[in-house]
């Protein structure tokens, strides 16, 4: 199939056209033309590279009922993404080459993005011995994301021992920072509002107290370190002095932690009950800065869908999580370039081609995602409407799910189109399957 | 029940129906018909005012019984609103006062005493309310005017002044205890 | 007044003013006589829906109900449907198609009321949630104290142990102040909330300290469990540094009161002789919960159909 994208602002610059063919971006430059190609008028719409995601969990295999590959790789792809890691916490832990590999399997059969197994750090998530990471990294799936998200690594000697060990193939330990201890029955940010709304505190020391420990261990082993969703200022102070110090780290945020504070949690709403905790403004606003400044170096979903009966109850017993693969990218926009504080070219390097890195993604040749849009690339790519806004129906989302934090809210943004090594997976801002 | 709302802008003055005088004279009048009807039951009589201005005008006839007679009159209130009828319809109203005398109604001749008997429904509700309270020998109605339209079949005892309105007519009485003046007007409008 | 009850910040001043002035004219409406039933709420349905254990309470609401003629139902999860892993809000749902007006609601989880409330048209009373609120007992106790001391403006209360913890220190702190009176809350560290600082109240850790310019005592149940999550290292320490005894009770001025919203743990935060001395209001606050109860159904129910 060959495409021809037509007055594209390629990172939001100058229009050009783009001409892909047999999966790669063959040309880029003005006035092109290609017998037989399938144009796409692009005047006015942003294009960027393919977006990658860190930090999805779709639910398959165990919960189908709430989101399978195929729906969460569909969800993926609406929202301009091309690659997404699926998180371990499946039924069955994603604990095994089998497992890893049903997940990847999965993933190509949907073909609407690149599913990249995340495989677990620990045996069943539990946190007591390791689980086969060598076999995960030498299968099919070629696991290079290790975690167990849902779960803190807390033993500071097993943490220390995965860091060291996941060194033999590149690997990097993704850690859920959570001091278990200081978060038993924890049901949002402690503070004033937890105070007055009876809900047990998630103190912004447990997140912190857990990084600081881990970026010391990864600098001590000599070992790279990703830490998922943070979610406080003080977090992104103890990131700013380990990458001053040299230390080997990596961080993600979330959309939602980017945008929507505990002031949510007043509704009582369980849609806004998540882990780690919406936290205060100013925490939003350090997040936002640390993103700019890339002390934080990516944006990650945690996509975290969950059937009607896990949400629509009382918050202690609702399930914590919220979607967000559809919504990223417009969140992104609204939190940080339409302020100032990102231009396109940061939006790519956070959303693409810094989390390709860490993934370990970017050197995959044909199949490399994070790459620039040029001539010779894999041609993964997105077309955004800068200009549209719209409101965030939940009955609309291609997600099995629903629990949407955004429902009801107006965000800017459209994607138009996506495209995965050239062939469209969003046209018309529609999923072409 | 009556009110004591200024006339809207352009509304003519209401006219007075009652003057100060004419309210002493009337609530005079009624105290020495209840003398003369309540005879040797004089000393069981209890005045029971709804309130709110059924109350005032309970003690004020009282007060003028005791006069005329030299009898000492017991004088009670029995808040009706919990008991009405038309709640959902009308929305809730802070509670007023029931206070019954310490010798209680239980055998005694128990009259109910309010401002204007119109619908006849505040004295339903009234005599609900006395069921719950006692059992008195008999329970009789002392209104200060009665305007007709009656929905029940209820009458008074005592009436102080008989006034043929229409349903469209507003009749309102004010007292010095609660209004600062003694007067009843009758004004064109629902109230 | 707002359609529900689910925390004393539904009530600004003149909602909860007049929630008691009502409460005072029920009393002295039912005061000495046989039949203490009012026909106010005949022909409605109050549905007491308790997930969790408290007969006080539940038997409070249900004789408030009642003496206002409302059909009550009880519905304890224990046994029921919800045991067999029905929901919240298929529960309220189901109730309320049975034709329920209104839902008195007590919950392990804080917001449940909140949430319910989203779901059903009918009110909501707040019987209890969590860690959260109990605005029926806060009204009930500021009913008491306006009894007892004529006022509660500029009153002084101390409110004494496991604030972290207490719906009902919550709901006081909020409604106590709406109403004029002056909070202090004592307690150990480890039982006050981080953000109690954001509170209109004045915090101490001492409470020799301030019982003597105390109007108002009132203790708060201490669970024994809390002990073991290193919360205090044990009863014995906590009862000599906080429990109200008869030595300490001596330092109050002539006319401060003793409150606890029961059940008690005597011997712990509460000396047996404190809670039996003329001072205690622990039995008058039961008798005076049912009339705060019939006051807040009356405003709630009685005027919308």
């Amino acid at each position: 199939m060959t495409v021809l994208i037509k007055g594209a602002r390629v990172l939001g610059g100058e229009p050009a056209d783009l001409l892909l063919a047999d999966g790669r971006v063959a040309e880029v430059g003005q006035r092109l033309d290609a017998a037989g190609a399938t144009v796409v008028d692009a005047g006015g719409l942003v294009a960027l590279p393919g977006l990658v995601d860190l930090h999805t969990h779709l639910r398959e295999p165990g919960r189908e009922d709430a989101e399978t590959v195929e729906t969460g790789s569909r969800a993926a792809a609406l929202g301009g993404f091309t690659a997404v890691h699926a998180m371990a916490n499946t039924d069955p832990v994603a604990d095994t080459a089998g497992v890893v590999e049903q997940v990847w399997r999965l993933g190509r059969k949907a073909g609407l993005v690149d599913v990249v197994p995340v495989g677990a750090v620990t045996v069943g998530l539990r946190g007591e011995r390791l689980a086969e990471l060598g076999a995960m990294a030498d299968s099919a799936a070629r696991v290079r994301v290790f975690s167990d998200d849902g779960h803190c690594v807390a033993d500071p000697a097993l943490m220390r021992r995965a860091l060291e060990y996941v060194k033999a193939f590149d690997g990097v330990v993704a850690q859920h920072a959570e001091e278990p201890r200081l978060t038993a029955g924890a049901q949002m940010n402690e503070g004033d509002r937890s105070a007055r709304l009876g809900l047990a505190g998630w103190p912004a020391a447990a997140e912190e107290a857990v990084i600081a420990r881990d970026v010391l261990l990864a600098q001590h082993v000599g070992a790279r370190l990703h830490v998922c969703h943070v979610s406080t200022a003080g977090s992104v102070e103890i990131l700013r002095w380990a990458k001053s110090r040299g230390v080997q780290v990596t961080a993600e945020v979330t959309p939602h932690h980017l945008l929507l504070t505990e002031a949510c949690a007043e509704s009582y709403d369980p849609v806004f009950k998540v882990n780690p905790p919406l936290r205060t403004d100013e925490d939003v606003l350090a997040l936002r800065q640390g993103l700019a400044d890339g002390t934080i170096d990516a944006v990650a979903t945690d996509h975290a869908p969950h059937a009607v009966e896990d949400k629509e109850s009382e918050w202690a017993s609702a399930r914590p999580g919220m979607l967000g693969l559809e919504q990223a990218l417009a969140v992104v926009v609204q939190a940080l370039v339409e302020p100032g504080l990102l231009d396109w070219a940061g939006v790519a390097d956070r959303m693409s081609v810094r989390p390709a890195a860490i993934g370990r993604l970017s050197g995959l040749g044909d199949r490399a995602h994070g790459r620039p849009l040029a001539a010779g690339e894999p041609a993964n790519l997105l077309l955004l409407d800068p200009a549209a806004r719209s409101v965030v129906d939940p009955a609309a989302l291609a997600s099995r799910s629903r629990n949407s934090p955004y429902a009801g809210r107006e965000l800017p943004g459209r994607v138009v189109a996506t495209f995965l090594r050239g062939e469209a997976t969003v046209l018309d801002g529609k999923a072409v399957r | 029940m009556a009110s004591s709302t200024e006339p809207a802008p352009g509304q003519a003055a209401p006219a007075a129906l009652l003057a100060p005088a004419d309210v002493a004279r009337v609530v005079d009048r009624m105290a020495h018909q209840l003398i003369e009807k309540a005879g040797d039951a004089l000393a069981d009589l209890v005045l029971v005012g709804i309130p709110t201005r059924g109350a005032p005008l309970a003690r004020r006839l009282a007060a003028r019984v005791e006069a005329f007679s030299g009898a000492r009159v017991d004088t009670g209130t029995v808040d009706i609103t919990l008991y009405r009828d038309d709640l959902r319809l009308r929305g809730v109203r802070a509670l007023e006062d029931t206070v019954l005398p310490p010798a209680g109604i239980d055998g005694r001749l128990v009259v109910l005493v309010d401002d204007v008997l119109f619908s006849g429904r505040s004295v339903r509700a009234a005599l609900d309310a006395l069921r719950d309270l006692g059992r008195p020998r008999a329970v009789q109605l002392a209104v200060l005017v009665d305007r007709g339209h009656r929905e029940l079949p209820i009458r008074a005892d005592y009436v102080g002044k008989n006034v043929p309105t229409s349903r469209a007519q507003t009749v309102r009485v004010h007292l010095t205890e609660t209004d600062g003046t003694d007067e009843v007007l009758v004004t064109e409008g629902a109230a | 007044m707002k359609r529900h009850l689910l925390e004393s910040a539904d009530l600004d001043r003149a909602d909860a003013t007049l929630v008691l002035d009502t409460a005072a004219q029920i009393d002295q409406a039912l005061a000495g006589r046989e039949v203490k039933k009012l026909p106010t709420l005949r022909g409605r349905t109050v549905v007491n829906l308790f997930y969790e254990d408290s007969t006080r309470t539940r038997i409070s609401f249900e004789l408030a109900a009642k003496r206002l003629s409302a059909d009550v139902i009880n519905f304890s999860a224990k046994g029921s449907s919800v045991s067999k892993g029905e929901s919240l809000k298929d529960t309220a749902l189901t109730l309320e198609a049975m034709g329920s007006d209104a839902i008195v609601v007590r919950h392990s989880a804080s917001g449940a009321p909140h949430r319910l409330a989203h779901w059903v048209q009918g009110s909501v009373v707040n019987a209890g949630d969590g860690t959260h609120e109990h605005p029926t007992q806060a009204l009930l106790d500021a009913y008491t104290i306006r009894r007892r001391l004529g006022r509660l403006d500029g009153v002084r209360v101390v409110v004494v142990g496991d604030v972290l913890h207490s719906r009902v220190a919550r709901s006081n702190v909020w409604l106590l102040t709406t109403l004029g009176a002056e909070v202090t809350l004592v307690a150990p560290p480890t039982l006050l909330p981080v953000g109690v600082g954001s509170w209109p109240v004045t915090v101490s850790y001492d409470l020799d300290a301030v019982l003597p310019k105390a109007d108002v005592v009132m203790m708060l149940r201490v669970q024994l469990e809390r002990m073991t999550a290193s919360f205090f290292p044990s009863a014995r320490e906590y009862s000599r540094r906080y429990g109200l005894d008869a030595v300490r009770m001596a330092a109050l001025g002539d006319d401060a009161i003793v409150m606890h919203p029961g059940p008690m743990n005597r011997g712990m935060e509460i000396a047996a002789d404190v809670a039996d001395s003329v001072r205690s209001t622990i039995v008058e606050q039961v008798g005076n919960g049912v009339s705060v109860r019939m006051a807040v159904l009356y405003l709630l129910l009685g005027g919308n159909a």
